[in-house]
């Protein structure tokens, strides 16, 4: 499904990504852990096609196609999906309509009709369980003045909505409390299918125990340094990061 | 004149005061008052002229393009606009009673001022002449100052059609009264003075939507008066549309006067003419008065759209807010420029005013110039304005949920606009406004 190879990317002149190598198969989750810095997001990014990074060398293959030449929203439209660790916020388009905006563009680049606004309502009101949402959120602005958890919930939501096949969730995680936690990582698992694929970006194990990885990754340094299977998440819990680096 | 446009604009100046002296012997019917408010605009326009950008008023917009030009007095019933051209550019409802003028000239075929109800006096300025009420007489001329404003002399010296409208105590207007500008191809070349009046009684309430439109793209100037006069606790609602051709010439100044108690709601929405200017000013001459003045613009090309407003603070206890947005593309220029002044007796006065655009093109640019005068020492005046573009990172969020560029870019404009909007009271006209404002972005966005 995801094929990527020797990946160079820089942030302006500085490199970030060196040499990532990284092949996710349908089907799969694969946790990628690391260091701050270490160059997590940044791969997110680069897969979702984030305009401020340059890809220096290498190449991403996504379904048989250079995903490197595809736009950010062709990328989206063909199952691509980034949960941001920061999510933005955009005032004046409330929810509703940005996701419904979104959900009908993934529709006619799959050559689907459009829905209503009253069918989507009801659309949402499903997914809306699935993450325990306040409908109230929907006409809200995107984002805006949302509570840390409440983005992140808002993320998962719209993975809900828009079904990708590939989900990449950076440190969607972060800021929840174990309830919260708990409701991303159950919506998570209900949109799991045999033909789609999963990247979790975390720090913490304690997710891996709901979200349970094929494989986990250690991203240091802008390389891959480590893989392993998920009791690699347990070690590194245990000993850290250094011993890694260190053998790497 | 440095700007090398004296020669010409002498010529037009001659013109001007030779069509002023051809009117004057033509219209003896006109009563002695008015001849001599003509006469003095006529001579104070003379004695002023144009605007140069030396002029601290008009620094940032010149108006070369309007003194180089001679524009003639339209020709009386040339006017082919019919009145669904009218009402489909106009953004309005079809029931609400409607003033048209076609080039200037009020049409009554196409004008239905019935639903305004008995209550309420509106007439055409002709009309209420050959009537003669005092009010007219006393108020007519007596807001709008044309010392030192040459546009203001110009319309007032030649100033023969327009509407006067009078709202007596206690009465609300049942519906908006809406006034249509139209210009059509005949008014190439000529320039067209609308005038008007409004009396709102003690405790009235009325709204105007005025909308400036054209059928074709003819170049043409419109100099448009409105003087709005608000009694005590009255509440007087303008909105200004101003769709002129991409050709014309525009510049409109309302000035307000308020009483006691009193609420002035303004809004200016101008998405055409090749150069406009508009004009809002406001005296709060009564305590506890309110005025809420906003605006929005849209423009691309080589626009050139400039507002200015003028609050006066005159009496203790007022408030005024103001909101004005601006959305620029190609190599349009935008002007804002808004003065408070805060005269030593209006304490407590509360001044709001807030000017933000949105530059969609490397090209386009905007000036700002809040002016601040404040004489008394307790009182809350703050502006603040922003020039920024649309947000990088919110479009690569937007398309990473698969919204395409041109789709993410005007949802984000339109978002923008969105706060402005809001601050119109009538459903269907922010609606029309709304649609209009989005096909504009959409055609922006896929250039
Ligand atoms: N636009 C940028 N300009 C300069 N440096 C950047 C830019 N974006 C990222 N970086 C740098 O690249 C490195 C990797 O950042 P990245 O956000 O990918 O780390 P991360 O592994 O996600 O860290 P964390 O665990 O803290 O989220 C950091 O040193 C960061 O400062
Ligand atoms: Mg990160």
């Amino acid at each position: 499904m995801l094929s990527i190879s020797a990946l160079h990317a820089n942030a302006g002149d500085k490199p970030i990504l060196k040499g990532i190598s990284l092949t996710v198969n349908p089907g799969e989750v694969h946790a990628i852990m690391g260091p701050n810095g270490s160059g997590k997001s940044t791969l997110a990014q680069v897969i979702a096609g984030h305009p401020g990074y340059e890809v220096t060398g290498g190449s991403i293959t996504y379904m048989n196609q250079d995903l490197l030449e595809l736009d950010p929203e062709e990328r989206a439209q063909q199952g691509v999906f980034l949960a941001f660790q920061y999510p933005v916020e955009i005032p004046g388009v409330t929810n509703a309509y940005f996701l419904r905006s979104a959900y009908n563009e993934i529709r006619k680049a799959k050559g689907e009709e459009e829905v209503d606004p009253m069918e989507f309502l009801d659309l949402m009101e499903k997914k809306l369980k699935l993450v325990d949402m306040d409908p109230a959120m929907l006409h809200r602005s995107v984002n805006a003045g949302f509570s840390g958890g409440e983005k992140k919930r808002n993320e998962i939501l719209q993975m809900a909505v828009l079904e990708p096949k590939l989900a990449i969730l950076d440190e969607t995680d972060s800021g929840l409390d174990i309830d919260a936690l708990r409701i991303v990582a159950d919506g998570v698992n209900a949109l799991k299918r045999p033909d789609n694929a999963t990247i979790v970006v975390t720090h913490y194990q304690r997710l891996l125990n709901y979200i349970v990885p094929d494989f986990v990754h250690v991203l240091a340094g802008g390389k891959i340094v480590k893989s392993g299977g998920k009791e690699l998440a347990l070690e590194l819990e245990q000993r850290g990061y250094e011993w890694v680096m260190d053998a790497a | 004149m440095g700007d090398g446009r004296g020669v010409s604009m002498q010529t037009s100046m001659q013109t001007y005061t030779d069509a002023f002296a051809a009117a004057s012997a033509s219209g003896g019917s006109a009563p002695a008052w008015l001849t001599g408010l003509r006469r003095r605009a006529h001579d104070e326009f003379v004695a002023t002229g144009f605007p140069t950008t030396r002029n601290e008023d008009w620094h940032f917009t010149s108006v070369t393009p309007i003194a180089e030009r001679t524009f003639k007095t339209p020709k009386v019933g040339t006017g082919a606009a019919s009145v669904t051209d009218a009402l489909a550019l106009a953004a309005g409802e079809s029931g609400w009673p409607r003033a048209v003028f076609v080039n200037g000239r009020f049409d009554s075929a196409l004008s239905a001022l019935g639903a305004l109800g008995k209550d309420i006096r509106v007439a055409t300025l002709p009309d209420a002449l050959t009537e003669g009420p005092d009010w007219v007489a006393n108020h007519l001329g007596s807001l709008a100052a044309f010392d030192k404003q040459a546009f203001t002399a110009f319309n007032t010296a030649f100033v023969n059609d327009g509407l006067v409208v009078r709202v007596p105590k206690n009465v609300k207007a049942p519906a908006p009264l809406h006034i249509i500008h139209v210009a059509d191809a005949s008014a190439a070349g000529c320039v067209i003075h609308p005038r008007l009046l409004v009396v709102v009684d003690a405790n009235a309430e009325l709204a105007i939507v005025e909308s400036f439109v054209s059928t074709g793209s003819a170049e043409y100037l419109t100099n448009a008066v409105a003087e709005v006069r608000i009694g005590e606790g009255a509440r007087v609602h303008h909105y200004k549309v101003q769709r002129e051709s991409a050709e014309a010439f525009h510049v409109g100044t309302l000035q307000a006067h308020q009483s006691r108690g009193s609420l002035f709601h303004s809004f200016s929405y101008a998405t055409g003419a090749a150069l406009s200017r508009t004009n809002i000013y406001t005296k709060l001459a009564g305590e506890g008065a309110e005025a809420r003045l906003n605006g929005l613009y849209l423009v691309d090309g080589t626009q050139h759209v400039d507002h200015q407003t003028f609050v006066e603070h005159i009496a203790p206890n007022c408030s005024s807010r103001e909101l004005y947005k601006g959305i620029l593309d190609g190599a349009s220029h935008g002007v804002f420029n808004g003065k408070v002044f805060v005269d030593p007796e209006a304490q407590k006065t509360d001044g709001k005013q807030t000017n933000h655009a949105l530059l969609l093109s490397p090209q386009a640019r905007v000036d700002t110039k809040p002016q601040l005068e404040i004489f008394a020492d307790d009182v809350k005046c703050t502006h603040g304005a922003t020039v920024g573009r649309l947000d990088a990172i919110a479009l690569f969020y937007m398309k990473s949920r698969g919204i395409g560029a041109d789709a993410a870019r005007a949802l984000l404009t339109y978002a923008f606009a969105a706060e402005v909007l809001e601050t119109v009271e009538i459903d269907s006209l922010k609606d029309a406004l709304e649609a209009i404002a989005f096909q504009r972005f959409t055609n922006q966005v896929q250039r």
